[in-house]
């Protein structure tokens, strides 16, 4: 067989049935290509072969028992070996949600997300790099060093699934897990050319999941098309009584068909294709939403009039509850800690010297619109806007079935090109914070290219729930268009 | 500029986080620039909107009563920079600042 992980997911499960290929072949591929790469790209933090092996040899086993033995198969996911984002934890595998506050912390146990896939078969291979903790669009605010787009190496991968997305764009994982609280899968999957899908809020399980905002924070993955993401939607989604935001609805069969469009009404928000955005953006997501039409959708044009109000709510509400879900790094129970006479500059310089300066300016601001006297101008307002925003998509979603929008502004832009500006990064999550906001789920996959030839993603999303009707629209998209097979050249 | 100097200090004593003089002037200007932007907020009117803390209608599920297994002390203290005898060791606080 050639080589392996030029195989899409479904590809390499299908052959991991028909026993034309090991998980340990692929599972030796994968590494062989992250460990001829990522010198480059830096996508990974810690690489985990040993354990990958192990859980590869464990899949072979599981495969060839049900081929000699029948029965139900193994889920697709059986055997894929996957990058995990840095902020989920896994059981005896390094995770410092890229900060220095939680370096050589070892989890006692595993995400709900990451466990459910494992017991699926799924392979890890490694922690991909995120901005710390989660918060930013570039991975630059990771304290182990940026992730560089596989694209063109002196852009960023967006982020902060950065390390998940650029993992996937080389071709070095099929799948890599990522969280997203204000776009953080989707703006990466657009700037690297992949699909993202951020799940609805409390589809899966937040358990093990480093928390950032709590009422924002989502679990999904990214790989190289909406097919390749429905295995590890369907092993991950669904109530976990660790986390009593989980729903209890039943997660559907994402079942794939090219002609699921016949009848689906698609909104296109007038408020997402403002001035400022890149020409070549606007083109390709506009181009599009002809091929949505071509395959037997109405389109019709929509209105989300908060729109503009997304961003000061997002970060208002994002670093509040920051201030109080990073509370708990203090040098006590996990993470390196500084010295000091008494426990209270303990916190001071713990805190103060392992934190970075995006994740202290967050916890800053939340602090400060949290403080008494402020609380009700900043957070209170920040909560009752954004149920103006949360209306706006519940009116939309009386009249289409799904809306279709940019994800971005711009295609990726230059390492460094923000300076030390952050109002000026915050306005790249415009297009997505307002699905995190909403709790709806929300797709992310390529469209085009820009004349630098950096890919321009395209963003739809569906009611609370919605997910399978994200990844079958993305699929029949992706069954008439060839942008997802587009490979960097590395 | 909405942020004195002042309140950034006291911000940051809240926040347990030790600043060097040049990192709070430099969040005296960026704390300032976001609420500034964010100030946008104060004039919808909201006077009849409720506050969205969850886009779930939470019910606060109650769990089952019952014994189940958990982590052992051990593995809970294995990542502490500092352990006794099944605890979390830190400096003296009753006689400190802290």
């Amino acid at each position: 067989m050639a080589d392996p992980t030029e195989l899409s997911l479904l590809e390499a499960a299908s052959a991991l049935r028909a026993g034309q290929l090991s998980s340990l072949e692929l599972t030796d591929a994968v590494l062989s290509r992250i460990d001829a790469l990522d010198g480059r790209l830096h996508a990974f933090l810690h690489l985990t072969p040993d354990n990958a092996r192990r859980q590869a040899e464990a899949a072979d086993h599981r495969l060839a028992a049900w081929r000699k033995q029948g029965g139900d198969p193994p889920p697709w996911i059986c055997g894929i070996p996957a990058g995990v984002k840095d902020v989920l934890c896994v059981a005896g595998i390094p995770t410092t949600a890229g900060s220095r506050i939680l370096e050589g912390f070892q989890p006692p146990y595993t995400a709900t997300s990451v466990d459910r896939l494992l017991q699926a078969g799924m392979v890890v291979v490694g922690k991909t790099n995120t901005d710390e903790f989660a918060m930013g669009s570039s991975t630059e605010n990771s304290a182990y060093g940026v992730t560089h787009n596989p694209w063109r190496l002196d852009r960023v991968p967006g982020g902060s699934s950065g390390g998940s997305a650029a993992a996937v764009a080389a071709g070095m994982v099929p799948l890599a897990l990522g969280t997203d609280t204000g776009g953080s899968i989707r703006q990466p999957a657009a700037f690297c050319g992949v699909t993202g899908l951020k799940t609805s809020y409390g589809r899966v399980s937040r358990y093990g999941l480093i928390a950032y905002a709590s009422s924002l924070d989502t679990v999904g993955a990214l790989a190289r098309s909406a097919a390749d993401l429905v295995p590890a939607f369907e092993s991950m989604a669904g109530h976990d009584p660790l986390d009593s935001t989980t729903v209890s609805e039943p997660v559907p069969s994402v079942g794939l068909n090219g002609r699921a469009l016949k009848g689906v009404r698609i909104g296109v928000p007038q408020e997402y294709f403002i001035e400022g955005i890149q020409p070549a953006v606007e083109q390709c997501v506009r181009r599009a939403i002809e091929v949505f039409w071509s395959l037997g959708a109405t389109v019709v044009d929509l209105q989300l009039p908060h729109t503009d109000l997304a961003l000061p709510v997002y970060y208002l509400l994002a670093p509040s509850e920051a201030s109080a879900n990073l509370a708990r790094f203090d040098g006590v129970r996990y993470g390196p800690r500084r010295r000091a006479a008494t426990l209270m500059e303990e916190y001071l310089e713990t805190r103060g010297a392992l934190f970075g300066p995006e994740v202290k300016r967050r916890i800053m601001l939340g602090t400060y619109a949290l403080s008494a006297g402020y609380y009700e101008a900043y957070y209170g307002q920040a909560q009752k806007v954004r149920t103006l925003i949360k209306q706006d998509f519940d009116q939309a979603f009386e009249q289409v079935d799904l809306i279709a929008c940019p994800v971005t502004p711009t295609t990726a832009f230059p390492i460094g090109g923000h300076g030390d500006d952050p109002l000026s990064m915050y306005l790249e999550d415009v297009f997505t914070l307002p699905a995190n906001l909403a709790g709806v789920p929300g797709i992310a996959f390529p469209v085009g290219f820009d004349d630098e030839g950096l890919p321009v993603g395209m963003q739809l999303n569906a009611p609370h729930l919605g997910e399978a009707a994200l990844l079958q629209a993305a699929h029949a998209f992706q069954s008439v268009t060839s942008w997802h097979k587009e490979r960097p050249d590395l | 500029m909405p942020l004195t100097l002042e309140e950034v200090r006291h911000i940051a004593k809240l926040a347990r986080l030790r600043l060097s003089p040049d990192e709070e002037q430099r969040y005296q200007e960026q704390l300032s620039d976001i609420l500034d932007y964010a100030a946008r907020l104060q004039s919808v009117d909201t006077g009849h909107i409720a506050p969205t803390a969850s886009v779930l209608q939470l019910d606060a599920p109650l769990a089952d009563d019952e014994p189940r297994p958990c982590l052992p002390p051990e593995a809970l203290l294995a990542n502490a920079p500092e352990a006794d005898r099944g605890m979390f060791k830190v400096p003296p606080i009753l006689d400190g600042a802290g």
